[in-house]
């Protein structure tokens, strides 16, 4: 293993990079992606129900390959062409949006009912009750699970492997190819992908913690 | 002039008809109570008052609001007319201070100085400022209802709503929530509506009782006749069954 890092360190360092920066960039989207698409669920509006209920189920319940294929391979030919990175990332995006969405809306059904109906009747929008009431204690019910939804993301970022964006995934294949060492190669990669993932873990751990 | 005004109302739950040909005006500075048995549709009524619930046909006039005229914005009536729950739904993630203050500083833009003036006035007025500073899960039940009393107040209301105030309180509790509803009802331009079973309040404050029963009317009158005699048969067994077991 210490040879793998040795001979490919700049590589692997390359491919962790390239898996922090679209797990950063897919996370910041998804999030607020899903957090519009939660609170357009729950919204009294039936059409803007149905909207985010079909966004949520479509993109829930396609695999994520097939999501980013589409953006790699079909987008391309018919609009502009976009990077394997770019593609990943937005198929990353899309994907893990849907699951957010559940998590927070989750989170908002969590919420007594009647935190929404003081606030209404107090004179509140339907907006500022969501703002500063039902959000803020919302939140607190989410973290664990969204902490999940992190972890995921970032293990699903492998994803750009398959679409050469160069990631870690895509480092690890190359480089396993290249000095035939594919067992060491890949608990490197294991390695690396836990310095991410588990530090992200235990953070949420202690978040959930200091909320409660 | 009438603060709200019921013309055949039609509430369904789907298919089940909660509220039928509802006909009730009352008029500015009144105090009415509504009683009736427990799924009669006293909360209801009550809820579409405010626009809680919708209704399906009919006319409901709030404060001059039609309430099923589409250009209606539902948020000048909630302004000015407040609502009191069985269960405070005071807000879990502010302060006392904080529950009173934010929808004068959100909704009527008050200025901090005088938002905060008029709020620790209200504490004094229900007997909690020296709480001011804590969370509404380390307040008694008696003690949240009136910080949501305090809390509709510092709204300058035309109008409160009270939907069974003291039913989820322990029995020393409710006299210092009914003091501070008396207190309001004291002044004459509030309009109040009270679902209540507290009969000795009724009787101190009301000027008429309306007694619901399977999603009807089918009494309304002062509240002298009303507690002297009941004229419908059902509102008299109702009133005998509650008094008898208030003793
Ligand atoms: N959200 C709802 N959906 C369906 N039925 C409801 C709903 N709320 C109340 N009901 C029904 O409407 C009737 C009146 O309820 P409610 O107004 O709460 O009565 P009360 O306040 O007099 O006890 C009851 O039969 C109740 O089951
Ligand atoms: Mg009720």
């Amino acid at each position: 293993m210490i040879e793998i890092f040795q001979n490919y360190g700049s590589d692997l360092l390359y491919g962790f990079g390239q898996t922090i920066l679209c797990s950063v960039i897919a996370l910041f989207f998804a999030l607020i992606l899903g957090s519009i698409f939660a609170i357009l669920e729950v919204m009294p509006n039936k059409l803007l129900q149905k909207i985010s209920k079909i966004y949520i189920e479509i993109f829930r319940n396609i695999p994520l390959l097939v999501i980013t294929m589409i953006f790699y391979v079909v987008v391309p030919m018919y609009f502009v062409k976009i990077s394997g990175f770019v593609a990943g990332t937005i198929g990353l995006t899309l994907y893990s949006s849907a699951f957010i969405a559940e998590t927070v809306r989750a989170g908002i059904l969590s919420v007594d009912k009647g935190q929404m109906e003081g606030a209404l009747s107090n004179g509140l929008t339907f907006k500022q009750s969501m703002r500063y009431i039902v959000l803020p204690q919302a939140f607190k019910y989410v973290i664990p699970p969204l902490g999940n939804q992190f972890v995921n993301l970032i293990k699903n970022s492998s994803i750009l492997a398959f679409v050469a964006g160069f990631d870690l995934m895509y480092e690890g294949n190359v480089i396993a190819a290249d000095s035939l060492k594919s067992i060491s190669t890949y608990m490197c990669i294991g390695v690396l992908y836990l310095i991410i993932t588990l530090p992200l873990s235990y953070y949420m751990q202690h978040l959930e913690r200091k909320l409660s | 002039m009438p603060m709200i005004e019921f013309k055949n109302v039609q509430k369904y739950y789907n298919n089940f008809h909660a509220l039928k040909d509802i006909n009730l005006t009352i008029n500015d500075g009144e105090t009415v109570v509504l009683i009736g048995p427990s799924g009669s549709g006293k909360s209801t009524l009550i809820r579409t008052i405010n626009g809680l619930e919708d209704i399906q046909s009919g006319q409901l006039i709030v404060n001059g609001y039609d309430l099923l005229d589409k250009k209606t914005d539902i948020n000048k009536i909630r302004k000015d007319v407040g609502m009191v729950f069985q269960h405070f739904n005071l807000y879990a993630n502010k302060t006392i201070l904080e529950n009173i203050m934010l929808a004068p500083k959100i909704v009527l833009h008050r200025e901090d100085e005088e938002n905060k003036r008029i709020a620790m006035e209200l504490l004094e007025k229900v007997g909690l400022a020296s709480q001011a500073n804590k969370y509404p899960s380390q307040l008694s039940g008696g003690q949240q209802q009136r910080i949501a009393i305090a809390r509709s107040l510092a709204m300058k209301p035309k109008c409160l709503l009270f939907d069974e105030p003291t039913s989820a309180l322990d029995p020393e509790m409710i006299g210092d929530v009914l003091k501070v509803m008396k207190e309001i009802a004291e002044d004459s331009s509030m309009t109040m509506v009270v679902v209540t079973h507290e009969m000795g309040f009724a009787r101190e404050v009301a000027n008429r009782v309306v007694f619901m029963d399977q999603g009807t009317i089918l009494e309304d009158d002062s509240t002298e006749a009303f507690f002297k005699h009941p004229k419908n048969e059902r509102a008299s067994q109702f009133l005998n069954k509650i008094i008898s077991h208030e003793d």
